[in-house]
């Protein structure tokens, strides 16, 4: 904890403190790349260009031969959750869960991706359930508790989920465990669990208005289910949908516009190349793999011409991981789509950066290096879309949260840490082990009464 | 018979036989005040009559010459299942499986909040008299099965009939926040992971305002008002007058103190072996925590060919200097058995004093704090004038090692733990191994 807070303290110092990376090739990820310098202070980048005054008193970074890109957004993470998994599959509507209250700050996999130049992730509840809990945008600040993870100034959202997942009803059998299964069974019982449960939150919603225009005694219950799903009704809470297949990313449109509001994004979208003329009609993003598909039936007209094509017919398209592993390379699977239909570099880059940022609501803060956005920056010692790009340092909001140098000569000492705790362990070892007693008592068991008082 | 006779006496016949005690010229560890080098301690009717140096033994109190002896006030353990029905894998009875699949916060699942543990003590729980030869005279009693397991108690471990053990009830609601899984529409009901029993938990607080609302509004004007539902889960979160919230490494203890934040209700964390990371945490939350002996050890049929993390490691390394770094830190904290044995707890207290607790803050953390935590310091805890009689007298140091105890004294009653074992199997199976005496 001290360690922590010591961290902590120094690094929100540094994070003040002006800074200018230098004579770097800098990709801005709205416009080409050029050979220039960066300028943040106060974790808000206050200049970009080919030439950039250097405040009295600022850190200079020299860049030359190194390359900054704005830090990577992940929209679809489930990484630092805990507490049995990131569904709460019991129900078809979840609506009242927070991924928010499980956050596990100390996940590794937040410092991985970190390394991976990913700055921003998009942690999203899982796709068991028709209607999904509440997501929560964090920021990759490894070292602090969980309430410093979260995004200040991010937007709301919700997960929903379409295909096989929604529809599975559980373990029912005697042999998996004999549980209740679960409503619904099929695509068209999905479709009837959104008309019910916004049925159910305009009449919510109706009953709000009503106490507040005074035609009720008492205001409704406060409904934790019906909230958040107001809100998505209210354009207030963002939606964003595990689909795959275009038939029902369809059904999922019109219900929407049928209720009255709009879809943030289809999350895997592997058929939005089908349906990309009726997305940009209802203004609907697409958030998908560069290149991985027929992992199941639903999945086998996944193409990885998907981005590209989807892109060119003006989707707003962004490339995300749903993976630990993947997220620490969503540069290369970005890149991708440059071999995969001809994106151009800068295009290629937008999907992991500004796009994301776009289908999140979040582009006034984040996405791009441009004055006044977070300085949520990664210098990279390749060009970022390079199989041999590696992050050298990550800042987020212009505190240095990720330094490959340190990480590398601090590997030693944080193994030799380890070494003396182990052996530290090994010294305290219970006296039974050296007795050669029992090891260890079961938990509640009471052991014999004498042999206890003779202690 | 004479067991039998002196409850007779005891019942009718109060003013004709002594019925006081008195301690002469023991050294007394208060725990509230000072130690008193040499002091008496008269004991009437269960009660602490009087403490102090120079008091005169009254005529009808049975008297016991403290010289080379020490008086503590009687141990706690701060959270127990004890004088509760239990498995042989510890868990307590109380509390039934809940019916199958709850399909939302409104079927109030694994909820059991309503039930009092103090209605459903039992009288021969062997484990309260072994608690009680080492030293323990109460315990906070709590059901544990359930994410709102019911009302706890804080009881006496005397062996009189459960009813007049009981010091405090309710003592607050046991939560637990673990879920079974099952994810994936997994047939197990509402709710399956953490963030649904979060939710849950968050959903029954905003219906106890709406429930209290809507019952005052009623009370005030029922005419042409629809009466409201009765519900058995928010009564029991009314009546609770604390959460003891499960809090064990940082993540959790930092989640669970911004919960309880949110919820507004007073709260008592429960576990917390990684405080040794949350002190300033837990400083600026000001919230009393109730720390577990059973220090974490790795599992004895774990995988050995498993790497453990740093952290892990260090967990296991660090988590007795956990009560140390509390009592120097100024934050509220007692000790649970946790499932263990009241020698194992011991230990594991003896442990936490070798990582750098003191014996003062060890002993205060075994007696007046779990009193203050609870809500009971004014009638236990120390030995003070007017408070319970709950006593322990020791040769010796009563945390050393090998405590010497003489007498433990629960409501006044006196018993004799057996002196220690030196030829076990002499010992008569169908004799009492502790004998007691009522001194009334």
């Amino acid at each position: 904890m001290k360690r922590c807070s010591l961290l902590f303290i120094s690094s929100v110092l540094a994070a003040q403190e002006a800074t200018v990376i230098q004579n770097a090739m800098v990709y801005t990820a709205t416009k080409p790349a050029f050979v220039g310098s960066v300028a943040f202070t106060g974790g808000k980048i206050t200049a970009v260009g080919e030439k950039v005054v250097v405040p009295p008193g600022a850190r200079v970074i020299d860049g030359t031969g190194l390359h900054v890109s704005p830090g990577i957004i992940d929209s679809h993470s489930h990484i630092a959750v805990a507490g049995f998994g990131v569904n709460e599959g019991s129900v078809s509507v979840s609506s009242m869960v927070q991924i928010r209250d499980v956050l596990d700050a100390e996940d590794v996999a937040i410092y991985r991706a970190l390394a991976g130049g990913v700055t921003t992730a998009n942690i999203l509840h899982g796709s068991a359930n028709a209607i999904g809990g509440n997501n929560q945008l964090i920021k990759m600040r490894w070292g602090q508790t969980a309430a410093g993870l979260l995004m200040e100034g991010g937007t709301n959202s919700i997960k929903f989920a379409l295909g096989e997942n929604p529809k599975r009803q559980g373990n029912v059998t005697p042999q998996q465990g004999g549980g209740v299964a679960r409503y619904p069974a099929t695509r068209m019982g999905v479709e009837d669990i959104y008309r019910q449960a916004f049925t159910e939150a305009r009449a919510y919603q109706r009953a709000i208005a009503d106490f507040k225009a005074g035609k009720t005694m008492m205001a409704p219950r406060r409904d934790l289910k019906l909230e958040p799903l107001v809100e998505v009704l209210e354009g207030k809470r963002l939606v964003h949908c595990h689909a795959y297949r275009s038939d029902e990313m369809l059904m999922m449109m019109r219900v929407a516009e049928e209720f009255g509001f709009r879809l943030a994004t289809f999350q895997h979208v592997q058929e939005g190349y089908k349906i990309a003329k009726e997305m940009v009609q209802h203004g609907v993003a697409g958030a998908g793999f560069s290149d991985w598909w027929s992992y199941k039936m639903e999945v086998v007209d996944g193409i990885p011409y998907n981005m590209t094509i989807m892109t060119k017919k003006g989707v707003l398209t962004g490339v995300n991981s749903d993976d630990a592993g993947l997220m620490r390379r969503l540069n290369t699977e970005a890149a991708k789509s440059i071999r995969y239909g001809g994106l151009t570099e800068e295009q290629a880059l937008a999907l992991v950066t500004i796009n994301p940022a776009k289908q999140m609501k979040v582009d006034n803060l984040i996405g791009s290096i441009e004055p006044g956005k977070s300085a949520d920056l990664v210098i990279w010692n390749k060009p970022p879309l390079s199989s041999y790009a590696v992050a050298q340092k990550v800042f987020i909001d212009g505190t240095l949260y990720f330094d490959r140098d340190k990480d590398m000569s601090d590997r030693g000492r944080r193994a030799a840490a380890k070494k003396a705790i182990e052996d530290q362990l090994k010294l305290e070892a219970p006296p039974e082990q050296k007795k050669g007693g029992p090891p260890g008592r079961q938990p509640g068991s009471r052991g014999p009464a004498t042999e206890e008082i003779a202690q | 018979m004479r067991l039998f006779l002196l409850s007779l006496l005891a019942m009718f016949a109060w003013a004709e036989v002594p019925s006081g005690l008195a301690i002469r010229n023991a050294r007394v560890v208060t725990v509230s005040g000072a130690v008193l080098p040499k002091a008496t301690v008269l004991i009437r009717d269960g009660l602490i009559e009087a403490v102090g140096a120079d008091l005169a033994v009254p005529a009808d109190a049975w008297l016991i010459e403290g010289e080379g002896l020490t008086v503590y006030p009687g141990l706690v353990d701060a959270l127990s299942t004890l004088g509760q029905e239990v498995r042989a894998t510890g868990a307590a009875l109380v509390g039934a499986p809940a019916p199958p699949a709850a399909r939302g916060p409104e079927d109030r699942p694994r909820t059991f909040s309503w039930e009092r543990i103090a209605d459903k003590l039992r009288a021969n729980d062997p484990r309260v008299e072994t608690a009680r030869s080492l030293g323990f005279t109460s315990a906070a009693t709590f059901p544990v099965t359930g994410i709102f397991a019911g009302q706890g108690a804080v009881m006496n471990l005397g062996d009189a009939r459960p009813s007049r053990l009981v010091v405090q009830s309710p003592a607050g609601q046991y939560v637990t926040l673990s879920a079974g899984g099952r994810g994936g529409g997994g047939g197990g009901g509402f709710p399956s992971s953490v963030m649904g029993v979060i939710s849950y938990i968050r959903q029954c607080y905003l219906d106890l305002d709406y429930y209290k609302q809507a019952n005052a509004a009623y009370e005030r004007d029922p005419k042409g008002r629809p009466r409201p539902e009765y519900d058995r889960a928010l009564e029991g979160l009314a009546e609770s007058p604390r959460l003891l919230m499960p809090a064990v490494s940082l993540v959790e203890i930092d989640r669970v103190i911004r919960f309880v934040q949110e919820l507004k209700v007073p709260a008592v964390l429960y576990g917390v072996h990684e405080g040794y990371r949350a002190v300033e945490l837990l400083k600026a939350a000001g919230l009393p925590v109730i720390v577990s002996t059973k220090w974490p050890a790795r599992a004895a049929d774990g995988d050995p060919d498993q790497v453990e993390t740093t952290r892990a490691l260090e967990t296991r390394a660090k988590a007795a200097s956990t009560p140390g770094l509390l009592a120097q830190s100024g934050v509220k904290f007692a000790f649970s058995s946790d499932g263990q044995t009241a020698a194992e707890m011991l230990t594991g207290v003896r442990k936490a004093m070798r990582m750098g607790l003191s014996e003062t803050d060890a002993l205060r953390a075994l007696t007046l704090s779990p009193a203050e935590i609870f809500g009971v310091a004014d009638r236990m805890g120390s030995i003070e004038k007017g408070k319970i009689a709950n006593l322990v007298v020791t040769r010796g140091d009563l945390l050393s090692e090998r405590p010497r105890i003489e007498y433990v004294i629960v409501d006044g009653v006196k018993y004799s733990p057996p002196p220690p074992p030196v030829t076990p199997a002499k010992v008569d199976a169908a004799k009492p191994v502790a004998s007691k005496e009522t001194p009334q």
